[in-house]
């Protein structure tokens, strides 16, 4: 089932959780809403769900084209799953799962060895058939949000919502749990549409990522081409640490230092030019045709997968490259050492915050 | 503030009815029966009221209960505060059931702490005979026994409302100050006392307004007439001189809006100090 | 170590000496006092003295009142615990504030009010209420409001918004939430409070006596009443109030117990 949702906006009190949001995802798409705290990643899923409302003069929250704004959260056929679980820890992990089908309208509950079966079925798939009769105080995290996603599936939803499910389990549990269920949507095929503020987790998990900031989504795209082409400064920033350079903007023309960038339209004033540190190379030599810059090393990181290398320019600045341990090796850096560094790609943005395209 | 609840919320019509129970049962429940000891202090004129409360026996039960509430307030929070230091701040065994002998007077009804100092003090037991024959004092039907009675009933109050407190809070600031060199009593008022002071005025608000109106276990100690105090006197004359009994009535009733304005006072700013909106 | 470690702070044996010196003047003698004179008794005077008719039918009385009383406030106390805490409507905070009312206003007042109340009320509606049972009743009532109230605002509170909400996305409506969700979290602290209300219904004297009058059997009355005579009487009050306290310990036992039993079930044990 596809969802679209068009000119949604909201508020609290004075606070603008968001600002005329659009998003378009197709069925069967697993989507992720990234961005830091208030930036109404949360909001924009609670209205998709039905538990918030937009506020007046919003679009329309279409589900296969059909408007649900006015349909309750039980009309809408979302499977909902909370940050911290939200277990009825009154009733055993059975009881938990099958709470959908038992409070349907006569009519339409199945009958006791048909939810028997079902609640079964569900609970081996995420394999915690041999938990059934537990409450969830008993059971670990990741079971505890598995049980969770059990329950949403349970009532056949045809929309999967999930508030930062991992949110609240360890660094460990999180990975493992994240492959299972991208291992899950691809055998089940639900639309589903979780929120994380975990760059990880969103790239790693996501068919397309939403990076969203102030109530607005910046970019809505795959997980490589949020990477490697934001569309804003922010998706820059956010999706990992930059190394900034004042560029000159001149007849049409950005360049950094004597090299020549990019062409841009006449009448762009400002360009602001940023380097991933795995973008920078540090050369003990200037490299011929290519910005280089002076700057000192003034401390190498080595322990961890990669070696990142922190630097200050005769300016001022600090700047950091990142590269594998045999490059380092290669290089035989010291601290103190002077070295020029050489951006090997460059992303630049106009005064609107914008990516300038070539 | 109003709670976004989207529509996980009643209908408007059930949360109205409720709204409308819950303020019909109240207003019917609590708050006529107050209004109703104003009015019925006041029905046959101000120069009634006035004189029942002038009255010779309504000054000397005034007199009575602030003799009672004078020493046994003072006393029990004094000993309350101990208690709550010792309980609060170390950890030994038997400190549960140290909690629960100080609760004790709570589990027990009025009547019967009244009854525990009859038999203890009366004149067939063996105290009581003791110091009737050794002393020629008598303790039960004096305002010996009417304030013995009130500090066992008041007893638990402030260390009550200190000891939650002072457990969530622990013990790291007193060692700090300890470590920094102060010494117990400068921890206690410099350190301790500012963190708790509120629970503490609470624990004195409710302490104060049971100790005053405490009628139960006085009136089975007490021989009334010249002991009465202000409870005792209203029982005594609610039967011969029911204005009598209200306007007397009414003193103690307002205390206990002062304790409720109070309470509502220092929750609101509790409330307030740690966030939380009211 | 630990224990070392504690002490640090000073004023341990001085507090601990202090107060069990106070606690033992005020609670520890009288009590002894008590169970001498309980132990002194011989069985059969014990027995005599709480099957009198009189005896056993303030026992009726008072735990069948108590346990009605108690019933109501269980109802309304969870209708305006609930509409304090979801609601929002004017005089809310007044309203808040005036559950605690039974619990500031002196019994003896609260007796002459309620006196009052029930004479005009009475009178309006050509009922006896004043020295009845429905009397002892609504004052029983009167008394043990702020007990449900108080014990179940906090777990109201802590219902947690999300368990509404998966509960309405999983289809169910708000009556089943209400029954299958709601409910059952709250239901160790409903149990709470109609038991602290129950227990301080049993023991009520102060309005009572003003409600009831002398002449209905009623246990707290009974004692005070027993306690006036000769110490034959005063036996019978002794093993009235044994009983008593003996069943007021017993629903304290049942109120800690449930909590602990609660506790293991559901709770998170780390």
């Amino acid at each position: 089932m596809s969802i679209e949702v068009q000119n949604i906006t909201k508020s609290f009190g004075n606070f603008l959780a968001l600002n005329d949001v659009s998003l378009y995802i197709k069925s069967g798409e697993l989507v992720a809403l990234l961005g830091p705290s208030g930036s109404g990643k949360t909001t924009l899923l609670r209205i998709i769900a039905g538990l918030e409302e937009a506020d007046e003069g919003s679009g329309p929250i279409l589900f296969n084209n059909r408007n649900m704004k006015d349909s309750k959260i039980g009309d809408r056929g979302v499977g909902f799953v909370f940050q911290h679980y939200a277990l009825f820890r009154h009733m055993t992990v059975f009881e938990n799962v099958a709470f959908g089908l038992r409070v349907r309208p006569r009519t339409t509950r199945p009958d006791n060895g048909e939810i028997r079966r079902r609640v079964l079925e569900l609970l081996r798939l995420v394999q915690l058939d041999t938990q059934a009769d537990r409450y969830p105080h008993q059971l670990s995290g990741g079971q505890r949000q598995r049980v969770a996603l059990a329950r949403a599936l349970a009532v056949e939803p045809q929309v999967l919502l999930l508030d930062e499910p991992f949110g609240a389990l360890d660094a460990k549990v999180r990975v493992e749990l994240r492959q299972w269920l991208r291992r899950l949507h691809d055998e089940i095929h639900l639309t589903s549409v979780f929120v994380t503020h975990d760059q990880d987790e969103a790239l790693e998990l996501a068919d397309r990522v939403a990076v969203m900031n102030a109530g607005k989504i910046e970019q809505f795209a795959t997980p490589n081409e949020v990477f490697h082409k934001p569309a804003t400064e922010f998706v820059m920033n956010f999706l990992g640490s930059v190394n900034k350079f004042r560029g000159q903007v001149a007849d049409g023309k950005v360049r950094l230092g004597e090299q020549f960038i990019m062409d841009v339209p006449e009448n762009t004033e400002e360009a602001k030019l940023f380097v991933r540190p795995h973008e920078l190379q540090i050369s003990h030599t200037k490299v011929p045709n290519s910005f280089n810059l002076r700057a000192v090393i003034t401390r190498i990181h080595s322990a961890g997968a990669r070696v990142r290398v922190d630097l200050e320019t005769h300016s001022g600045d600090a700047m950091t490259a990142e590269m594998t341990h045999s490059r380092l090796s290669e290089l035989n850096l010291e601290n103190g050492q002077d070295v020029y560094i050489v951006p090997s790609n460059i992303h630049v943005f106009g005064a609107d915050e914008h990516a300038i395209e070539e | 503030m109003s709670i976004v609840r989207g529509n996980t919320d009643e209908p408007a019509w059930v949360r109205r009815l409720l709204i409308l129970i819950a303020i019909t049962f109240m207003a019917l429940f609590l708050l006529l029966p107050l209004v109703l000891v104003f009015y019925c202090a006041f029905e046959e004129g101000l120069t009634t009221y006035w004189e029942a409360l002038t009255d010779r026996r309504t000054l000397r039960a005034i007199g009575v209960t602030l003799l009672t509430i004078g020493i046994a307030v003072p006393l029990n929070v004094f000993f309350g505060i101990v208690a709550a230091w010792c309980l609060g701040k170390f950890n030994f065994r038997g400190k549960s059931l140290l909690i629960s002998l100080i609760d004790l007077p709570f589990a027990v009804s009025p009547v019967i702490a009244g009854l525990l100092f009859v038999i203890l003090f009366g004149m067939h037991s063996v105290l009581g005979e003791w110091l009737w024959s050794t002393f020629g004092i008598r303790i039960l039907h004096s305002t010996t026994a009417t304030v013995l009675a009130t500090m066992f009933v008041t007893f638990p109050f402030v260390t009550r409302e200190l000891l939650p407190i002072m457990q969530t809070q622990g013990t790291e600031e007193e060692l700090a100050a300890r470590v920094l060199g102060a010494n117990g009593i400068q921890i206690f008022f410099r350190v301790t006392l500012p963190n708790i002071k509120w629970a503490l005025l609470y624990g004195v608000v409710l302490c104060n307004a049971r100790a005053m109106g405490e009628f139960g276990a006085v009136n089975v100690v007490s021989h009334g007439g010249k002991n009465n105090t202000l409870s005792l006197l209203i029982y005594e004359t609610y039967q011969s001189d029911l204005v009598a009994a209200f306007a007397v009535s009414t003193l103690l009733a307002l205390m206990a809006i002062v304790t409720l304005v109070l309470k509502t006072l220092i929750e609101m700013r509790t409330a307030r100090k740690e966030g939380r909106s009211v | 170590m630990f224990r070392r470690q504690k002490r640090v702070l000073p004023g341990f044996r001085l507090t601990m000496g202090l107060t069990l010196v106070y606690l033992s003047f005020l609670v520890l003698i009288p009590f002894a006092g008590l169970i001498l004179t309980v132990g002194g008794m011989s069985w059969e005077e014990y027995w005599a003295g709480v099957t009198s008719p009189r005896v056993l039918a303030a026992f009726r009385l008072t735990f069948g009142a108590s346990f009605c009383a108690a019933m109501i406030n269980a109802v309304f106390g969870f209708i305006v615990a609930w509409v304090l805490v979801r609601y929002r409507f004017p005089f809310r905070r007044l309203v808040d504030a005036m559950v605690d009312l039974p619990f500031a206003m002196p019994t003896a007042v609260s007796g002459v009010a309620l006196l009052a109340l029930f004479k005009r009320l009475g009178n309006a509606l050509d009922v006896k209420i004043i020295f009845t049972e429905w009397g002892l009743l609504l004052a029983l009532t009167f008394i043990g409001l702020p007990f449900v109230v108080r014990t179940l605002q906090p777990a109201i509170e802590d219902v947690e918004k999300e368990l509404e909400e998966v509960s309405a996305s999983l289809g169910a409506n708000r009556w089943q939430t209400f029954c299958r969700v709601i409910f059952p979290s709250l239901r160790p602290a409903l149990f709470t409070g109609f038991a602290m209300a129950f227990a301080r219904a049993l023991g009520e004297y102060g309005s009572v006596v003003f409600i009831a009058g002398t002449a209905m059997p009623i246990v707290s009355i009974e004692i005070a009443k027993n306690l006036q005579g000769n110490e034959e009487d005063m036996m019978i009050a002794v093993a009235i109030a044994t009983t008593m306290l003996v069943a007021s310990f017993l629903i304290l036992f049942c109120i800690n117990f449930i909590q602990f039993w609660m506790n293991r079930r559901y709770m998170e044990t780390n």
